[in-house]
């Protein structure tokens, strides 16, 4: 009867995070003031869920942990405990706790228990106190279920279980309906000690009202033995919330010294009814076998989730598009049985349906991929939060557009890059409540998140009153740092970018959270992996905005098709600045063989494709060709192909699947006709030509191995 | 006519192949004839056999790569086994034969096709029917070879599926590229 549990252990870590990311934006949201019960419920529930699941899957480091805060909750929920802001903060900080266990966890490390067993030394703390309270103001102790439980845990180290104990178990009437047979766990109890079971039968109905299926009996059952309760519990842990059950320690001299348990909890509902299948991997043997616990290094893997949620509703309209594709195939396969000339109306009337479906098709599928960019905004109340008072200032976070779409990709690979620009804002933008009071601005400082589409992008602001950037201070340090030189004279715009070159940073004192001197650079790098671009605009005393742009999708690509000889490739459209044809008084010819177009004042290096990628080409001089001009990593090339074709959205396949790396190339695609063009990457081009071996060199050395 | 039954052929052929992937008791290979001698892939290896598709070239890519073609909306590199042997090219058309194989790389299982004149029949070669092929291993042809395979009479040079298929021919060229 042993189950394979580990085929359910992703779908527990992706139920815990979202779990975990309920009760960290419901935390977030509590008004200290005037506690809402629903979210302290939210809250609840979603740690109950996860004590439960790891429970059941034997990871017992988290099922403990979360037990504990489970309490503390379950205090505050009863009103017996007022929250406070510490208590949030703590909360908080198990929440990034029960995170970590269950990263490591399912990365196959064990669990790092240091952080969890101080946390746990403060909850009990809290709980100790409280217990005593509740024990001296409720004398009667009718309701102690959480004291109790409380007091169950200290009991559980200092005593280790009692002579045995006594139990009343009464299951509600639908117990075998959810899967979970009674005869099952006393067996569990059974291998905890001896059990002996008298069942009450007073409950059954006559033979003609007996409904088959459910469950009239009850059990008073006797375990003795050095089993904890803790362990008792387990075995009840998923009928625990729908049935009456009363734990009593069995003392042999007759004279109890432990009020009665009862567990009743109406609001939970156990949903994974099937999970009594297998205890056997919880068993607890109370030695924590921690030894490696320092030998783990602390590093939190980022594991990028590779399944996805899709509403019902998209998958619903796919399955609705593919039906009629079927039935418009159906038609033509009929149709082209016994073709006539007559028919060619009907043909053309197919052809177009099918385009239609699967043009619409296509759509769906990729609106698939796509999420709402509250995915990427919702760590930031947190983040912002833990700042702020790290920092000692005051901001309030606003986001907008919140629900929009955004391709899942881009949206796991913006993440890091909008932290650190949300960081910087924090950190060099909003000065501190003082200073702000002083410049007259309001104390709180304002940081908006805003989201919405634009053409085929979506652009991201992150927006903040602060201070702006100090031009002079930038200035001085690019120069300082031979960034720029003294005598250059750069608008305003010009200086605003330098904060992006590598190597650079204006923080006083490097803090703990930004200034490193690594920062912006990896923030613009990672942005242009992505096909977008960011920038800044900045009014000092004012504020900044930082705008990034992103394509919606990395699936597809606006291509310009070009040729050269009988090659097709695809220039990416984002990358073009402009085609021309050529005067020969725009060419002058540079020594060491490379030709430079001069455009409004510009010097634009000619780079010809057909003596770069080794083809034969139609025409082999500058004269007789077109010239498309493109720009990658702030270099611009003037690219020589033999004629200009279409322009259409492509989608891009992997050339690295199937084979390796090409300089110069992004990707592959198919066209039309069936054929494989390849996809120009511009950076691995200008790198390719052996043009702009300037500072922008080495960043294009990074980027062109990536962007396959 | 003609490609017609090129097509009955592989028809055939594929059907064969199936099932002989069915039977796993032994190693069997699949061999085709090129310039004259016949060679033998590991049948487990082999994808489907499929006629000639126009190909698009790949720019700097080693001699032996003929380019990318489109199979079934994957993009898989065609490798010209004459090439990597060092035999005269031969102009190609409808009745080439390409057989779409998977290797195991570093990075994972590519897929690729290697260009043939015509598949020839489904060998059963046990371990010591097998000899490396000593008088090759100084050559770099000899990185395609696996060995030498005999059954009766006829003797078949088993392929080594690698990343070297793929890989630069020229060991020099290699290195510039790796430092530029």
């Amino acid at each position: 009867m042993s189950v394979d549990l580990s085929q359910f252990h992703q779908v527990f870590f992706e139920e815990s995070y979202e779990g975990l990311d309920v009760m960290e934006s419901a935390l977030l949201n509590i008004d200290l003031s005037e506690i809402d019960d629903e979210t302290i419920n939210e809250i609840f529930r979603a740690a109950h869920s996860i004590k439960g699941g790891s429970g059941t899957f034997g990871f017992k480091e988290i099922a403990e942990f979360t037990h504990v805060v489970e309490t503390l909750l379950d205090l505050i929920r009863s009103d017996q405990f007022e929250m406070k802001s510490d208590h949030v903060d703590l909360f908080l900080r198990s929440v990034d706790c029960i995170r970590t266990m269950i990263n490591q966890l399912e990365n196959g490390i064990s669990c790092d228990m240091e952080v969890a067993d101080e946390l746990k030394a403060l909850f009990t703390t809290l709980l100790d106190g409280e217990s005593a309270e509740g024990a001296g103001s409720s004398a009667e102790g009718a309701d102690s279920n959480d004291a109790d439980s409380a007091a169950a845990t200290k009991t559980h180290d200092s005593q280790s279980g009692a002579e045995g104990w006594e139990i009343y178990f009464k299951p509600e009437l639908d117990i075998l309906r959810t899967g979970n047979d009674p005869v099952r766990m006393f067996r569990e109890l059974s291998e905890l000690g001896e059990l002996s079971v008298i069942a009450v039968t007073d409950e059954i109905p006559s033979i003609s009202d007996i409904d088959p299926e459910a469950c009239y009996m009850a059990w008073n059952l006797t375990l003795f033995g050095r089993a904890t309760k803790e362990q008792v519990n387990e075995v009840f842990e998923w009928v625990v919330d729908d049935s009456e059950l009363v734990i009593t320690p069995l003392i042999l001299q007759s004279e109890p010294l432990d009020e009665p348990v009862t567990l009743t909890n109406e609001d939970l509902v156990v949903d994974e009814s099937d999970a009594t299948n297998e205890f056997e991997g919880k068993k607890t043997s109370d030695g924590k076998s921690s030894t490696t616990k320092k030998a783990v290094a602390k590093k939190d893997v980022k594991s990028e989730s590779a399944s996805i949620r899709v509403g019902t509703d998209k998958i619903d309209d796919l399955i609705n598009m593919v039906g009629e594709l079927v039935i418009t195939q159906s038609m033509l396969s009929e149709l082209g049985k016994e073709f006539s000339i007559e028919n060619m109306p009907k043909l053309m009337e197919g052809l177009e349906q099918m385009s239609m479906h699967t043009r619409e098709l296509q759509e769906n599928v990729m609106r698939i991929r796509m999420l709402p960019i509250s995915f990427a905004f919702s760590r930031f109340p947190r983040l912002v939060h833990d700042m702020s008072k790290n920092l000692n200032k005051k901001v309030e976070l606003v986001l907008l557009g919140e629900q929009t779409e955004l391709d899942k990709t881009v949206m796991e690979r913006i993440g890091d890059p909008l932290v650190h620009l949300v960081r910087n804002s924090l950190d060099h933008g909003l000065e501190l409540p003082e200073k702000r009071l002083a410049l007259g601005k309001d104390e709180m400082g304002k940081i908006t998140l805003n989201a919405f589409h634009q053409g085929g992008n979506i652009i991201i602001q992150i927006i903040d009153d602060g201070a702006g950037l100090n031009k002079e201070k930038i200035l001085s340090k690019a120069i300082e740092n031979g960034l720029v030189l003294a005598s250059d004279h750069l608008s305003d715009d010009q200086i605003n970018d330098l904060i992006f070159l590598p190597g650079f940073s204006t923080a006083e004192a490097v803090t703990d959270i930004s200034g490193r001197g690594v920062g912006m650079d990896v923030v613009r790098r990672n942005i242009q992996e992505l096909n977008g671009s960011v920038e800044v605009e900045s009014t000092e005393g004012e504020g900044s905005i930082f705008t990034i742009r992103l394509p919606l999708t990395l699936a597809i690509l606006d291509g310009q098709l070009i040729s050269v000889g009988e090659q097709v490739y695809i220039f990416p459209l984002v990358s073009i600045v402009e085609s021309i044809q050529t005067l020969d008084q725009m060419i002058h010819r540079v020594s060491g063989g490379c030709d430079v177009l001069r455009l409004r004042n510009e010097y634009i290096p000619i780079v010809k494709l057909w003596d770069v990628f080794n083809v034969k080409p139609k025409h082999e001089t500058v004269e007789n060709g077109l010239l498309v001009i493109v720009e990658g990593d702030n270099i611009k090339i003037a690219v020589l192909v033999d004629d200009l074709l279409g322009q259409q959205q492509v989608v891009i396949k992997s050339i690295r699947e199937n084979y390796r790396p090409v300089h110069g190339i992004s990707g592959a695609t198919i066209l039309g006709d069936g054929t494989v063009s390849l996809i120009l990457d511009i950076s691995g081009l200008i790198k390719l030509a052996g043009v702009g071996r300037d500072t922008y060199k080495k960043i294009s050395d990074d980027n062109d191995t990536e962007a396959a | 006519m003609n490609n017609e039954e090129t097509v009955k052929d592989l028809d055939k052929v594929n059907s064969e192949l199936s099932e002989a992937q069915s039977d796993e008791q032994s190693d069997q290979y699949l061999t085709f004839f090129m310039a004259g001698e016949e060679f033998g892939v590991d049948i487990l290896a082999v994808q489907e056999i499929r006629g000639w598709e126009p190909i698009t070239a790949i720019p700097n890519a080693p001699s032996q790569v003929l380019g990318f073609t489109n199979l079934r909306g994957t993009v898989a590199p065609i490798i010209d086994l004459r090439r990597c042997f060092g035999v005269e090219s031969a102009s190609y058309g409808s009745a080439t034969v390409v057989i779409i194989i998977s290797v195991e790389t570093a990075t994972g299982e590519k897929i690729m096709g290697i260009v043939v004149d015509a598949v020839s029949d489904v060998y059963n070669f046990s371990k010591s029917n097998i000899q490396p092929s000593p008088e090759l291993s100084q050559t770099k042809q000899a990185q395609y070879v696996k060995g030498l395979g005999s059954t009766d009479d006829k003797m078949v040079i088993l392929l080594e599926l690698t990343e070297q298929l793929i890989a630069d021919s020229d060991v020099v060229v290699d290195r510039q590229l790796s430092v530029g």
